[in-house]
């Protein structure tokens, strides 16, 4: 095969690993928005907050030392211990249990029923609130996060597509993981709303929130239970793109990102979120590779709201969206 | 105690109709425009104008525009930022390429060119609705973002890729460019402040403001009372992206000087007056620039009582500003849905009783 069209495919592996990544993002916007019916802006932020907490608590750093700083005059930076991955990831993940029930118990129990452009704001809010926080809490220099994932290029796969084809495939090692990680965490979210009670009972809430209340099923303990889910989904998308490319504040924009994934797949599948991630990734990948150069590069910026917006103009409803029944 | 529509007799139909038919309402506002044009022009210094006075005037402009699409027609938009960045680059095409014409030419017509693209990105909302429709609005803010990053044409080739204002008159008065005075783009932008809060109170009270409230409360059902939703949601678009265009002029030419197109025309900047609409209230011009004020002040209030008083570095005042945007939108939210606008309206019901309420 001739080079270009090699390389071609291995833009379009990059892609799809791309894509896992936004799935992961996109798939936390899923699931609150099925079981509660809010908008949530804020998971990117989330993600963040998520992987700045886990580096701070892995390098024991003093939660608001600048502050405390600031205010005591005092020079307090690090406790001085190191806390190892798995115990961070347990910590972090309590961390974000605590946020859920937080924001579950000040913020939505006070706004349900209202619009939901109401509760897109209020979480538009959050992510403001969350970002200051999380800034103030650990500082806003970039962080590197290490909890022991494999980095660099896989080898294993260089040489085996040179030996197969003549030409060494370059694929991130952290982007398998990261697409092993994915396919994990949906089989399981699969299975636990399948076969679980609570999971049960949150497809009971998507479904019908008065039904559900009626017959027994505590509105808040789902809600908080699936803000939590959010916060573990974020954990772990923050966990990977803090690995790739540091932990910073651009992390909170990959939540943009993953706006048209979810405008591709549709709000409420879960199935269309991995879908669109993919589709997304390879595409931006693709075009960036084949029209970019004419264009002027960085077509990325761009290239996935424009294809949500032209795929949006045949399908309304996204690709696995229930069809929208409109009555007066 | 003088709120009372009581005693004040309208004895013809245009009267009838005017837009504060309460006395006291009048004469605050005759009060207000007069202290606007009269009496600030003399004492304004350059510190009120960049820190106060600017933003809140640009911004007020862009919030109405956005009230108008957001608020009275229902469309969610997170372009803004790209259609003020349009505003900004075609006021500095025309100004680099017809030097001569007075600047109020020039804005308005840049406010045309954004009108022109705003129906172009707005074709799209005839077939998407809601969330949906807010996703596909951040295509425009990306796509015309990138494009004016990409294509020198529209920053004339220069080398930095930044756009500059040079210096440009009105009856002879500088407008942009380094030798400005305070008074003078003062009262150029309040000029564009009351002729687009003018426009657009008389617009939204009258039959094209209805069609676009009944296209918002439900487009189905406006269809069939007769409301063509083609024209009502474009002419919305249209509209929004004028005065977004001009706000977006004026922040670029008179405000900031030399823009670079990412970091003042960014995301942030759609968000920034998309929270001034819900702040203050959709669906109200007042609430337009109850929101602006309220999110220009916030900020240099807070620079003013952290950094200045109390010594803080500014990066922990940059977060906890970020921490109290944030919890005040949620309050906000949770206390008064409808923004500043509706706290106006439920302090006037008060007011018109008061002191007797029975």
């Amino acid at each position: 095969m001739p080079d270009q069209v090699l390389y071609g495919m291995e833009v379009f592996l990059n892609g799809l690993m791309a894509g896992v990544l936004y799935a992961l993002v996109a798939l936390g916007f899923v699931l609150i928005y099925k079981a509660s019916g809010i908008f949530n802006y804020a998971q990117g932020v989330m993600a963040l907050f998520a992987a700045l907490t886990l580096v701070g608590i892995m390098d024991g750093q003093v939660p608001f030392s600048h502050l405390i700083n600031a205010i005591f005059g005092t020079d307090v930076h690090h406790f001085g211990w190191h806390v190892p991955g798995v115990l961070a990831i347990i910590l972090t993940m309590l961390v974000m249990i605590l946020l859920a029930v937080i924001v579950q118990k000040l913020i939505f129990r006070h706004l349900v029923n209202q619009e939901p452009i109401i509760l897109f704001m209020a979480t538009i809010g959050l992510a403001y609130f969350l970002e200051g926080f999380g800034d103030l809490m650990w500082g806003s220099d970039i962080k590197k996060l290490d909890v022991g994932l494999p980095q660099g290029i896989s080898e294993t796969i260089e040489s085996v597509t040179y030996n197969l084809t003549g030409y060494g495939f370059f694929i991130d090692n952290l982007d398998i993981v990261a697409a092993v990680v994915a396919t994990i965490l949906v089989v399981v979210l699969t299975l636990f709303s399948q076969y679980s009670k609570q999971g049960r009972a949150l497809r009971a809430v998507a479904d019908d929130h008065q039904a559900a209340l009626s017959v027994g099923i505590s509105l808040n303990f789902i809600w908080v239970l699936v803000w939590s889910i959010a916060g573990f989904v974020a954990l772990v998308a923050g966990i990977m793109w803090g690995a790739k490319s540091g932990v910073q504040f651009s992390l909170s924009l990959i939540a943009l990102k993953a706006l048209p994934v979810l405008m591709l797949g549709g709000f409420t599948s879960i199935p269309g979120a991995i879908v669109g991630g993919l589709v997304i990734g390879v595409g931006e990948k693709m075009f960036e590779f084949l029209l970019g150069p004419a264009l002027g590069g960085a077509t990325e910026n761009w290239f996935a709201y424009v294809l949500a917006l032209i795929f949006l103009v045949f399908r309304p409803q996204g690709l696995f969206g229930e069809k929208i029944i409109e009555r007066v | 105690m003088f709120y009372r529509e009581a005693g004040d007799f309208k004895t013809t139909y245009a009267e009838d109709n005017q837009t504060f038919p309460i006395k006291f309402d009048r004469y605050r506002y005759y009060a207000v425009m007069l202290f606007a044009f009269a009496v600030v022009p003399f004492v304004i210094d350059s510190y009120w104008l960049n820190a106060v006075f600017l933003p809140f005037l640009i911004y007020a402009i862009a919030a109405i525009g956005l009230n108008i699409l957001v608020g009275y027609c229902g469309q969610v938009s997170l372009g803004t930022g790209g259609f003020m960045a349009v505003g900004a680059y075609a006021v500095y095409k025309l100004m680099t390429s017809f030097p001569d014409v007075s600047m109020i030419i020039h804005v308005l017509l840049a406010g045309v060119i954004t009108a022109i693209v705003g129906v172009l990105f707005g074709l799209p909302s005839l077939r998407i609705k809601g969330f949906y429709l807010a996703v596909a609005t951040l295509a425009a803010q990306f796509y015309l973002v990138w494009l004016f990053n990409r294509v020198p044409w529209f920053y004339n080739y220069s080398a930095s890729g930044q756009i500059s204002a040079p210096e440009r008159f009105v009856f002879g008065v500088p407008i942009t460019g380094a030798n400005t005075a305070s008074w003078a783009t003062y009262l150029f932008c309040l000029v564009f402040v009351v002729f687009c809060a003018v426009i657009a109170r008389n617009l939204t009270r009258g039959t094209v403001g209805r069609k676009w409230m009944a296209i918002r409360d439900m487009d189905i059902a406006a269809e069939i009372i007769g409301v063509d939703p083609l024209r009502a949601k474009l002419s919305a678009f249209a509209v929004s992206s004028f005065f977004v265009g001009i706000s977006g002029a004026l922040f670029f030419a008179v405000y900031l000087g030399a823009a670079e197109v990412g970091e003042s025309f960014g995301i942030t900047k759609s968000f920034l007056v998309l929270f001034m609409v819900i702040i203050g209230g959709l669906g109200s011009i007042f609430g337009s620039f109850a929101g602006a004020a309220f999110l220009v002040l916030l900020p240099v209030f807070l620079k003013n009582v952290l950094v200045g008083s109390l010594g803080w570095p500014t990066d922990i005042a940059a977060h906890l500003e970020f921490m109290i945007v944030g919890a005040l939108i949620i309050i906000f939210l949770i206390a008064e849905p409808h923004g500043i606008a509706q706290l106006w309206r439920v302090a006037k019901e008060k007011l018109r009783l008061w002191p007797f309420p029975h």
